[in-house]
């Protein structure tokens, strides 16, 4: 280049418009950037802003309130007769023992609806905790002990903070009467804050105080293991079947389509299958897991077939080309050498699809797990309910109790899901290979 | 005999028969001079085979004649179903075992009879999906037929009201059903356009961001973030829709003065785009790495900035396989369910605007099927009928989007 042209360039660079041009466009590139980085930010900002309300509405769920009584366990209301007989003791109304508990602590309450008030701060389940003290130590009839008993979710909800104590009182659920005895019991240190063991062993109930997912983590344990006895060998056997096997033709083609559009079908529509065949059909039990893990079977099974054929794919032919080299049948190679080499990642695509159908619903309330159960299932074909259906129903609910809850129970499901992935993520990083 | 035991007996004669076939197996193959044999396990299994095949296909042929409406509750059938059967089963099996025994020697080719068997099962697995698919459109259109025979196809494709709850008297006052979904479809079309909104640009300029500008290490801290927002279940947008999003939205409009009811639309669309963001974004993030590098080079070698190349020639190139995306990412609004179900109304309203309720499809087949229903109201059948058009659509949805972004792989490929 010449010293002519160059000057003449030069003076094109740096003519205004030029300048002016060039930080326009650079400006656009920078704002253009921005949009870019700002829409990652928003979609993060809604996760955050998702799971806090989720975790700020959940956490108090895992604590629950006390409510220490002194119980007098007075022989003339549990063993009139004093023979001590174990089908007595059983009989005998316990919740007296709490009303008496809590009329002598508080001897002005005498009218019958404000009796009512009082008794409901101590949840309707305190006299199956009574019942069992006695049963397990007949010594303490007679005796006066303090018993820390389970409050009822309002006292709950107050102590826990979500009742606005300076609202008028016609706008609160709990009138000023119900907190002028909770201060009094506060005062005395008779209200207590402990780990909600029940949250964990108890199944689904119409008092929040009392519900737990204990039963509905016990139906999708079982649901679940129907999902994956049925879904995982049929995938994996159709992924054999397509990738090593099938010969090019109409039957492997319409295999190939159905299966990439039954990955595509709404949920939903798979309850109404489940409702078609295996109800009205088939006769199985309804809300039992056998037929929801049969449902859900038949819906993760695409995802296992899409993820085993990746697998089996990645595999390297020399592989297949040794193994076939050295005598072996087409079977034996593949079921020898092939399979076990992409099991990682079968495995990994496996716990993915198990983990969505953890987490739905809607096939579910088609085929009528969304009863209301309070019994812990204990087989695959007892009435139950899964962890996100009881999500939904208590979403429903409308105590102010059950929003923590729910939220309570999200947590928990959260939790598992994270574990599921998390062992995913643990097989594929340890066992896969690069070939 | 019910069918534990029975599974049981069969099992304990399938491996009495695999230790006598291969303990027989080993015997005759020591004697015979014929190196090249199959294994003794492998006669074992030949073994089991037999002795497995026949009952199992008894079995099920007995399963399918009893899902088949022929009456079995009387008592010949049913003796014939506790005891004949099961003694027919367990002889079929045993003469498998028997006959099987007495054919082994060693130039027997069990391997080829065992490699059959499992073929056939491998193509039975496999016919397990088209069946699925058969399954559903065959109960889907069996209870339609019977709907359309109570109500009239065009008052269900045409009417404009929609209030499914039929009188439980004759001579109840009103609500005499009326099932015009036009109101669902607009509800759904509705919720799925406002879902598209906040889906859209977000994921596909973060999907663009992803591959254009950001470092390794920025995306692969941040794409699985990003995925974590797939695989929340939908029950939980549902919950945080409903408690959350709808309130917030309801106090909004309250301080500027408008009307805003707590289960608006708005709601409901924007958190169905927040769950459908990552699922945008990881199609559009596929379909802008497939756009050759050769494309931007050029652009770069011209004096075009990033952002220029982005807009002007690798978003135009990609645009077949973005729609294709997009298309992908409506089917998936319009099935969705627990979303609307939680968040969105229940009353069917004919209407565009976003800050009112409006109902869906999918809320619709949940209201008419949740709880105890006999199959032969219009109520119930209304639910199949929806459903099939919901599945007819998201299928021909689905079809058009893979033949978009497959013409658009074999573009670049």
């Amino acid at each position: 280049m010449t010293d002519q042209a160059q000057k003449e360039g030069g003076n094109a660079w740096q003519s205004e418009a030029f300048i002016k041009n060039l930080t326009k466009r650079k400006r656009a590139e920078r704002r253009f950037r921005l949009t870019g980085l700002l829409a990652i930010i928003t979609a993060l900002t809604l996760l955050a802003i998702l799971l806090f309300s989720i975790v700020s509405k959940g956490y108090t769920a895992f604590v629950q309130t006390f409510v220490t009584l002194d119980i007098t366990f007075s022989e003339e209301v549990i063993d009139p007769n004093g023979t001590r007989d174990p089908m007595e003791l059983r009989s005998a109304n316990y919740s007296k023992l709490v009303q008496n508990a809590l009329r002598a602590k508080f001897p002005e309450v005498t009218s019958r609806r404000d009796l009512r008030r009082l008794f409901s701060l101590v949840s309707g389940d305190a006299d199956t905790k009574l019942r069992e003290m006695v049963e397990n130590n007949p010594e303490l009839i007679g005796k006066t002990e303090p018993v820390s008993l389970l409050a009822g979710d309002d006292v709950d909800m107050v102590n826990k903070g979500y009742i606005d104590r300076n609202l008028i009182e016609d706008d609160r659920r709990v009138k000023d009467m119900e907190l002028s005895w909770l201060d009094v019991l506060e005062a005395d240190g008779d209200i207590e804050i402990h780990f909600n063991t029940g949250f964990f062993t108890n199944g689904d109930s119409r008092e929040p105080e009392k519900a737990g997912i204990a039963g509905a983590m016990v139906g999708s344990f079982y649901t679940l293991v129907i999902t994956m006895v049925i879904a995982f060998p049929i995938g994996v056997m159709t992924a054999i079947y397509l990738e090593e096997f099938a010969a090019k033709n109409k039957l492997t083609d319409l295999i190939e389509v159905n299966i990439n559009n039954l990955a595509a079908v709404p949920s939903i529509v798979f309850g109404l299958l489940g409702l078609a065949i295996f109800l009205n059909v088939a006769h199985l039990p309804r809300s039992a897991p056998i037929v929801g893990g049969l449902t859900l079977a038949l819906m993760t099974l695409p995802t296992i077939i899409i993820a085993a054929r990746a697998a089996i794919r990645a595999v390297p032919d020399s592989i297949r080309q040794a193994a076939l080299g050295l005598g072996a049948s087409n079977q034996q190679a593949a079921f020898h050498h092939i399979l076990p080499l992409s099991m990682p990642g079968i495995l990994t695509g496996t716990i993915i699809g198990l983990s969505q159908a953890l987490g739905e619903t809607a096939p579910l309330l088609m085929i009528g797990m969304v009863a209301f159960i309070a019994d812990i299932p204990s087989g695959f074909g007892d009435p139950a309910t899964v962890m996100p259906v009881q999500i939904f129903l208590w979403a429903d609910s409308p105590e102010r109790a059950f929003v923590e809850k729910t939220s309570g129970a999200i947590m928990v499901l959260l939790g598992f899901l994270i574990l599921m992935n998390a062992f995913a993520i643990f097989l594929r990083k340890k066992f896969e290979r690069r070939w | 005999m019910s069918f534990y035991p029975l599974l049981i007996v069969l099992l304990l004669m399938s491996a009495v028969g695999y230790w006598f076939g291969s303990k027989k197996a080993l015997s005759t193959v020591r004697k015979s001079s014929n190196f090249i044999t199959p294994r003794p396990h492998q006669f074992g299994l030949y073994v089991v085979i037999w002795a497995l095949v026949p009952p199992v296909v008894l079995g099920a042929l007995w399963a399918m004649l009893q899902v088949t409406p022929i009456q079995m509750d009387t008592g010949a059938m049913r003796q014939i179903d506790r005891v004949v059967f099961p003694v027919i089963l367990l002889l079929a099996a045993g003469a498998g075992l028997y006959f099987s025994i007495l054919r082994i020697n060693p130039d027997l080719r069990v391997r080829k009879t065992i490699e059959g068997v499992i073929y056939i099962v491998l193509i039975l697995a496999s016919i397990i999906s088209i069946l699925t698919t058969l399954g559903i459109v065959l109960s889907l259109l069996f209870e339609t037929i019977q709907f359309f025979g109570k109500v009239p196809m065009s008052e269900f494709f045409f009417g404009l009201t929609w209030s499914p709850q039929t009188a439980l008297r004759a001579d109840q006052v009103g609500s005499s059903g009326a099932f015009g979904s036009v109101p669902l479809f607009t509800g759904t079309l509705l919720i799925t356009f406002i879902a598209m909104c906040v889906a859209v640009p977000l994921g596909l300029l973060s999907a663009v961001y992803m591959t254009e500008y950001a470092s390794s290490k920025f995306r692969s801290a941040v794409k699985p973030m990003l995925e974590v927002l797939a695989g929340i279940p939908t029950v939980v947008y549902g919950f945080f829709a409903a408690l959350t999003v709808g309130v917030f939205f309801r106090d909004l409009g309250d301080s500027l003065g408008i009307d805003v009811v707590s289960e608006s639309a708005l709601a409901a669309g924007v958190v169905m785009g927040m769950m459908i963001i990552p699922f945008v974004s990881s199609l559009s993030d596929d379909i802008i790495m497939a756009v050759p590098q050769s494309l931007r080079d050029g652009s770069y070698g011209l004096g075009a900035t990033k952002s220029e190349t982005v807009r002007k020639v690798i978003l135009p190139a990609a645009l077949p396989g973005i729609v294709g995306a997009v298309l992908l990412a409506v089917s998936r609004a319009i099935g969705e369910t627990m979303i609307v179900v939680m968040a969105a109304g229940f009353a069917a309203n004919l209407t565009a605007n976003p800050l009112e309720a409006v109902t869906t499809v999918t809320v619709q087949i949940v209201g008419l099927l949740v709880g105890d229903q006999e199959f032969d109201s219009a109520k119930t059948l209304a639910a199949f009928a929806l459903a099939l058009v919901l599945f007819i659509v998201t299928l021909c949805l689905n079809v058009i989007a893979l033949i978009v972004v497959r013409k658009y792989r074999e573009k670049y490929d």
